[in-house]
């Protein structure tokens, strides 16, 4: 894929810890009689990005929500460093780093004082806070506007600052849901160069993407439709021996459909 | 709970706040400019009464009676006529307050030692005004009738009489500033409290921070006290303003123990802070939690005894005003004003409030933490 040629190269080989960085198991969601997610099981290892693809409502979001411990799943369990997330809600806070769609960022600060705030927040103190924060407004070229508000930021720009303050508190788990959706190619470019980074260091990330070029950056692609996960491997297995990501994964989901009709309708 | 956390939530807060440039004059200019209005428009004292005056008498009697009326303060004879209908038309039109027909054989009456009727017109539309005037009216009439029976009979007649010497206290001058004054105080921290912190969570849920803010290990309880301290610190900080403002510039007295004025504010806040929460529950957007804070603001005005007495409200509504925490307010800070009494008088009102505030907040603050979760 074009652009993307001097990001850090991915592992080859999976590096295996011993306790996963997070592990679900049999995880299901239903909001009343609606099935968002649907017993659902897979791992994320350190040291590695798995995307989650799929179409849209497919309880990509929801799913990503749980493992962040901002909704309780309704069976099966999320393991982050083998801490329950149901019930170790404070322990495994510290532990991740979530980012939604549209980071909550407060736009009446400078983009200093936001990075800072959520340094407060996680209990970022002393000599650490100088640092962190010059090496992660660094790594998102923010440094030369960290007088500037929040709201005068580009919408690139906003993105970038959110991961900065997501990842200032140092998380072990990152969790991403679109976080470059509406972003242009340069800013989703960088982004990605940090997300490179940060895998190098060992952290175990998760992102939901709708942008296929960046499924292809992942080391895994968890692809999902319709509150269920079709498969779990790499993007190259997923692609096989169609031309393109993209044209693989239309398939799929048109196999699934076309099986669901079979079902229901017994043709 | 991480107080260093809470600091710095506050601290977040302190900087949006005077940031943002729409605050200022709500938190500087309004406070004065409604102590102002209210302090000069709110009064129920009767002075300057105009008064029409038909006199048919022409008279000694008359003249006199009509210096008696001018003599005092309160009236001022503005129109006179000699037709009965004339009169009419400028009470119609509010030309004139009060109107007096003194009838041809008023002094003819008077001394032949019979009563002579005078009629008085009054404005009833403003129903509380006019009795007050039909009052001080009657009040020159009575001096006026015994300067005559004195004239006449040249003898002492107040033997055997009961002599009422009425003193007012604690607002001997019955003046209606320092009665409302005071109670402006009160309703000004109710509206900044009750709308400041509404307003100040729903800013996080529309700017979608405080889902940011539920995966960080910051607990709902700190969210809570984050960002209610702030409006504590401001409100508290405008009340003294605010006091300092009226005992200068209106020369109210202030009585009582200032402290004791600043501990009941503490638990009346309780109650505004907690509704604030509740209301910051039930809304999505900055216009609902508005209009939801001012459909609390209204009946906790009308039912306080703020203007309308609750001694005058049916039976039913005067039960009703015990669960509003501005009735005991207002009692206290006039109580402290004025009266200059303590915590041996106020007790059961400091009690209600802090009950009162107790309940609203806990279960606010109960509600808040489902809606995090």
């Amino acid at each position: 894929m074009p652009g993307y040629a001097n990001n850090p190269p991915r592992n080859s080989h999976f590096p295996q810890a011993e306790v996963p960085a997070v592990h679900l198991q049999d995880v299901s969601k239903h909001f009343g009689s609606i099935e968002a997610v649907n017993h659902v099981s897979f791992h994320v290892v350190g040291g590695s990005i798995v995307g989650l693809v799929g179409s849209d409502g497919a309880g990509k979001s929801t799913l990503l929500r749980m493992i962040a411990a901002m909704v309780r799943p309704s069976s099966g369990t999320i393991q982050i460093h083998g801490l329950d997330a149901a019930s170790h809600k404070t322990g495994i806070k510290p532990l991740i780093g979530y980012m939604p769609q549209r980071f909550g960022l407060y736009l009446d600060l400078t983009v200093e004082e936001n990075i800072e705030f959520f340094m407060d927040v996680f209990g970022v103190f002393g000599a650490e806070r100088a640092k962190r924060k010059e090496r992660y407004l660094g790594f998102s070229n923010l440094l030369p506007f960290i007088d500037r508000l929040a709201g005068a930021l580009s919408g690139g720009m906003k993105q970038k600052l959110g991961l900065a303050c997501v990842l200032a508190h140092e998380p072990k788990v990152l969790i991403l849901d679109e976080p470059t959706n509406g972003v242009d190619p340069v800013s989703r470019q960088e982004f990605w160069g940090i997300l490179g980074q940060m895998r190098q260091e060992g952290m175990a990330i998760l992102i939901s993407t709708a942008y296929l070029d960046e499924g292809e950056q992942c080391d895994q692609l968890v692809l999902m439709h319709k509150s269920r996960v079709l498969e779990v491997a790499t993007p190259e297995a997923v692609q096989s021996h169609y031309s393109s990501l993209e044209e693989a994964m239309i398939h799929r989901i048109q196999e699934v459909d076309e099986g669901l009709m079979h079902e229901q309708f017994g043709l | 709970m991480s107080w260093l956390r809470i600091r710095e939530l506050v601290r977040k807060e302190f900087i949006q706040l005077f940031r943002d440039k729409k605050n200022r004059p709500l938190l500087i200019i309004a406070p004065f400019v409604q102590l102002l209005v209210f302090g000069y428009v709110l009064s129920t004292d009767v002075r300057d009464v105009r008064v029409g005056i038909v006199d048919q008498s022409r008279t000694r009697e008359s003249r006199l009676l009509m210096d008696a009326l001018n003599a005092n303060r309160t009236f001022r004879i503005t129109q006179y006529t000699n037709h009965p209908k004339e009169l009419d038309e400028v009470l119609l039109r509010r030309k004139v307050d009060l109107a007096l027909k003194i009838g041809p054989d008023f002094s003819e009456r008077i001394r032949k030692g019979n009563s002579a009727p005078v009629q008085i017109l009054a404005d009833g539309s403003m129903s509380n005004m006019a009795s007050l005037r039909i009052a001080y009216t009657s009040l020159v009439l009575e001096g006026f009738n015994q300067r005559m029976i004195e004239e006449r009979f040249k003898q002492r007649l107040d033997y055997g009489k009961i002599d009422a010497r009425i003193r007012t206290w604690y607002n001997p001058n019955l003046d209606s500033r320092n009665f409302f004054v005071p109670g402006i105080v009160a309703i000004l921290i109710m509206i900044l409290s009750l709308l400041l912190t509404s307003m100040a969570i729903i800013r996080e849920k529309e700017a979608g921070t405080i889902e940011q803010l539920i995966v960080t290990p910051l607990r709902p309880i700190e969210l809570i006290l984050g960002k209610t301290i702030p409006y504590i610190i401001i409100t508290q900080t405008l009340m003294i303003i605010v006091i300092t403002f009226a005992i200068v510039w209106f020369s109210l007295p202030l009585k009582g123990n200032f402290f004791l004025l600043i501990a009941a504010a503490c638990l009346f806040l309780l109650s505004t802070l907690g509704i604030g929460l509740f209301i910051s529950t039930i809304s999505a957007t900055q216009q609902q939690a508005m209009m939801t804070t001012f459909f609390f603001i209204l009946p906790f005005f009308m039912f306080s005894g703020f203007v309308f007495p609750i001694a005058s409200m049916p039976t039913v509504i005067q039960w009703l005003t015990y669960l509003n925490p501005l009735r005991y307010f207002l009692v206290i800070i006039r109580g402290v004003f004025l009266k200059g009494v303590g915590m041996e008088i106020l007790w059961p009102q400091f009690i209600a409030m802090m009950v009162l505030g107790l309940i609203v907040f806990i279960s606010a603050v109960k509600r808040f933490r489902k809606r995090l979760d």
